[in-house]
């Protein structure tokens, strides 16, 4: 798709998007009938041409493995914070002392600070309060600063799943360039197939 | 037993882990000393709550399009729950809804008013 003159590529990535609503539609509806997905196309079309999105700019292409091992630990991980959180909510006569944590990206992009901003609300001891989009700072506020292991242990968790994430969908010259290969034997085969 | 039924009892097992949760949820959002402990509450053990809840109905009904239709209600929670959590976070910290008390450190007031003084300060050439 990268020969594409940008307009067509606009054009192209809008009929994805128009593509995946309807297809939201029919699943929302829970039946696959013409007239549900002729529906779904024409609320589809005027949700993309009247609520255009900016571009977010995705130069990456999905690993699957690296999308299966993010996808997985965020399962594991979500069992664990709710867990934490319980476990907090009933030890009674504890008040829970956190902090709000600054932690810088690697890689200040959009894409990669949006997943890793939404999948931290979601992993334990953290949500976002703010976000530094020049800087690629996030902003994150722990729920009880102990039981997280302290701000280092926090700064460093953050990194690690945001290295996940790259994992999942950075180019591969920017893993390398950030020293982040480590699937390398696995995917140097598949790479000669995809292309 | 089979499979139907032993459907049933991991569905049943499901339902009470989830109700379970979202009184958790609940508990935390009663007890927890702020706004901003007060949103962790509310994310995590009520996504994961009503995941389990959905799970338990998907295992129940045991019907295709009513699968894709949960599927698609569990993609919103994971995409709608962070973004509630982060809007409602921001807007209390930026309007001092937060107890100073409690938090051990603060990186961002720290930031944020070297942000300030970097901007109120006359701009000096010398480094």
């Amino acid at each position: 798709m990268n020969g594409f003159h940008p307009r067509r590529r606009q054009v192209a990535v809008s009929v994805t998007g128009l593509i995946v609503l309807a297809v939201l539609w029919a699943m929302l509806w829970g039946d696959p009938h013409p007239g549900t997905i002729a529906a779904g196309v024409l609320i589809g079309a005027v949700t993309v041409f009247l609520l255009p999105m900016p571009r977010i700019g995705f130069h990456g292409r999905l690993h699957p493995w690296g999308a299966f091992v993010l996808l997985v630990k965020f399962h594991i991980d979500l069992v664990q914070a709710s867990w934490q959180v319980s476990k907090l909510a009933f030890r009674f006569g504890y008040t829970p002392r956190g902090g709000i944590i600054g932690v810088k990206l690697r890689r200040a992009n959009d894409l990669t600070m949006t997943s890793v901003a939404q999948i931290s609300a979601l992993v334990p001891g953290t949500i976002v309060v703010d976000a530094h989009r020049l800087t690629g700072t996030l902003y994150l506020h722990v729920l009880d600063l102990d039981l997280a292991g302290g701000a280092e242990q926090v700064r460093q968790d953050t990194l690690e799943l945001e290295a996940r994430v790259l994992r999942a969908l950075a180019p591969r010259e920017e893993l390398e360039r950030l020293g982040l290969v480590r699937a390398r034997r696995r995917d140097t085969g598949k790479k000669e197939v995809s292309q | 037993m089979n499979w139907s039924q032993l459907a049933d009892v991991v569905a049943a097992i499901l339902l009470l882990l989830g109700s379970l949760l979202t009184l958790v949820a609940g508990v935390g959002i009663l007890r927890f000393p702020d706004l901003l402990a007060r949103i962790h509450a509310g994310t995590k053990p009520q996504v994961l709550g009503l995941v389990l809840v959905l799970s338990a109905e998907a295992l129940r009904v045991r019907s295709w399009p009513v699968l894709g239709m949960l599927i698609v209600v569990v993609i919103f929670q994971f995409l709608t729950i962070p973004v509630a959590a982060h809007m409602v976070g921001r807007g209390g910290y930026r309007t001092e809804q937060l107890d100073r008390d409690l938090l051990v450190v603060d990186d961002l007031r720290d930031d944020m008013m070297a942000a300030t003084r970097a901007e109120t300060k006359p701009p000096s050439y010398d480094d």
